[in-house]
């Protein structure tokens, strides 16, 4: 039996939050697309690799400043992800659903295939200015980078609630995820609303590959949180930026609690099942997850 | 209230604003509108009538730019906009109402209504990211304008409530003063009444009559209750299997051969309509 000391708890229980909250950063981009353009993006994690791969080859490769890294990821996965919309979904509007989604089972796929020919098979790294001893609060070591990770996922998770909740532009996007045709009838250029959808994804992107690139490292394999975000999202459910936070912070802290507890007895690996677990028991219970909208559809 | 009689005769030397020119719409073997042809003036009430499945939606969808005419022109304030997309149009001033009631679910009344201004707000998707200060001030402009709105319809205690919690015929209510933030010239409603309890009823028919007094806003309207299309409508037209079998006065169309055994089927109704 571990040692369950309240000190080994509360550290797992800090990472979990902290881990989880940069969950939520990459399931935001995940909820942000559904919301406004009802697609199911199965490509987010290709799309959070691009951009650690993007961040990396600036700043390692090419030598410059940890910033530029930053910048060019975000200004290049605004531009892949505006070029997707047009290029892939846009002529795929108002077709059913299962096209949108087989659609971006394939672009994760193509995605994935140009990161290798592009940065090649090699790990890199992202060396953001964050220091590498573990930071001391009361009883919680905690690494820096993932102080930081969750600090800016906060930050910019707040920055979207606010512009959903209260900017026009947001009013009008949820205007368009309402109804499409309504939306029209009000003079919205809903093609446009469905652009800046998959620009602020291709942004969450972006810093979800910085972040979880300077903590993981950079290669195929961090498409593979793009995986994690699925327990996030049922969880919380589809369309709600709060769900994101709260079922990220849910799959953060049980990923931590199972590594902590049940690892040492059955010799690790539950680490990475158990949110899975927790999403098939929540589609049982609720399927709508736990702030989703229910739908009501008349038949 | 003018008679629709007489309220006819004034607005008899209008400019045409909305001139429709054999339109036609099949789905499939399906012809929602065989063909019509329609020119409403300028700053009048004109009310479309007619059967299920007579075309009458499927003519406001195509005004309104939703369905593009498989054949025909549609020219408003002398342009053609047949085929142009839906939120153009809007911009031009053509906003509507729809059958089923089409809020914005999970928002406030106030923003539903602002949105409805929204085509009115010069600031794009980009521009108001990049001039912040701009774009507020803009809102703040257009907001004034969207209380004149909902002080108009009586909507002063309903702002902060969401729309879902309402009453239906409130809901309606909502719905029109969304498409009035639009500042159109011309207002198509779809069965605006639809559903409504009688008081519901005359409310609503009189928000429409002062809409139209207050701005001169042409209204073309989709209603099934007659007492309230010959109450307010200065012209009807009736369709019937996507073609437009009578038009004029109210008086004129109910006395209408073709209009009572079509519409109206038996001579028992006839009666019912003229008492």
């Amino acid at each position: 039996m571990p040692d369950v000391s309240w000190r080994f708890v509360s550290i797992l229980l800090a990472n979990g939050v902290l881990v989880g909250s940069m969950y939520a950063l990459v399931a935001l981009g995940f909820v942000l697309i559904y919301k406004a353009t009802d697609a199911i993006n199965f490509a987010q994690g290709e799309f959070v690799m691009f951009g650690g791969f993007l961040a990396a080859a600036t700043a390692d490769m090419a030598g410059l400043p940890w910033w530029a890294g930053v910048l060019a990821a975000i200004c290049g996965m605004i531009a892949l992800a505006f070029c997707l919309e047009r290029v892939v979904l846009r002529p795929l509007l108002g077709r059913p659903i299962i096209a949108v989604i087989m659609a971006t089972i394939g672009l994760a796929s193509v995605l994935r295939g140009t990161a290798v020919l592009a940065f090649g098979t090699g790990v890199q790294s992202i060396s953001l200015p964050v220091g590498s001893s573990p930071f001391h609060l009361g009883p919680l070591v905690l690494p820096p980078i993932e102080i930081v990770g969750a600090g800016v996922s906060l930050v910019f998770l707040a920055a979207f609630a606010w512009f959903f909740l209260k900017s026009r532009l947001g009013v009008a996007m949820r205007a368009v995820a309402d109804s499409q045709q309504v939306a029209m009838a009000m003079g919205i250029n809903v093609r446009r609303y469905f652009a800046l959808a998959w620009a602020l994804g291709g942004v969450v992107s972006a810093l979800g590959g910085v972040l979880w690139g300077a903590m993981l490292a950079v290669d195929n394999q961090l498409a593979l949180v793009g995986l994690k975000v699925f327990p996030v999202i049922i969880l919380g459910g589809l369309d709600s930026i709060l769900g994101a936070v709260v079922g990220g912070l849910v799959v953060g802290v049980a990923e931590n609690l199972s590594a902590g507890f049940l690892d040492p007895l059955v010799g690790g690996g539950t680490k990475d099942f158990v949110p899975f677990v927790l999403m098939i028991a929540v589609l049982m219970v609720r399927p709508e997850g736990m702030f989703g909208r229910r739908r009501i559809e008349r038949v | 209230m003018l008679s629709g009689e007489r309220r006819a005769e004034v607005c008899q030397a209008g400019e045409v604003q909305l001139d429709v020119g054999g339109v036609a719409k099949h789905f499939g073997g399906v012809r929602a509108v065989e063909t019509i042809s329609l020119a409403v003036n300028r700053g009048e009430i004109l009310s479309i009538i007619g059967p299920n499945g007579a075309g009458k939606t499927s003519f406001l969808n195509m005004v309104s730019g939703f369905y593009r005419p498989d054949r025909g022109t549609i020219r408003f304030e002398e342009r053609e906009i047949a085929g142009m997309r839906p939120s153009k149009i809007a911009a031009l001033g053509i906003a509507r109402t729809f059958q089923n009631i089409a809020l914005f679910g999970g928002m406030t009344v106030l923003d539903n209504i602002m949105l409805g201004r929204h085509v009115r707000m010069k600031s794009g998707v980009l521009s108001s990211f990049l001039y912040w200060g701009f774009a507020q001030r803009e809102e703040i402009a257009h907001r004034a304008r969207v209380e004149e709105v909902i002080s108009f319809l009586d909507l002063e205690d309903l702002r902060k409530e969401q729309t879902s919690a309402l009453a239906f015929g409130l809901r309606k209510k909502v719905e029109l003063a969304r498409a009035l933030a639009l500042d159109p010239k011309l207002l198509l409603l779809d069965e605006p009444m639809g559903g409504m309890n009688q008081e519901e009823k005359e409310d609503m028919a009189r928000s429409i009559l002062e809409v139209n007094e207050e701005w001169g806003t042409t209204i073309i309207l989709i209603e099934h209750d007659m007492a309230v299309v010959m109450d307010i409508s200065e012209r009807v037209v009736v369709f019937d299997h996507g073609r437009k079998i009578a038009e004029g006065s109210p008086a004129a169309v109910a006395r209408d051969a073709e209009v009572i055994r079509a519409y109206l089927g038996t001579a028992r109704s006839r009666e019912g309509l003229a008492a």
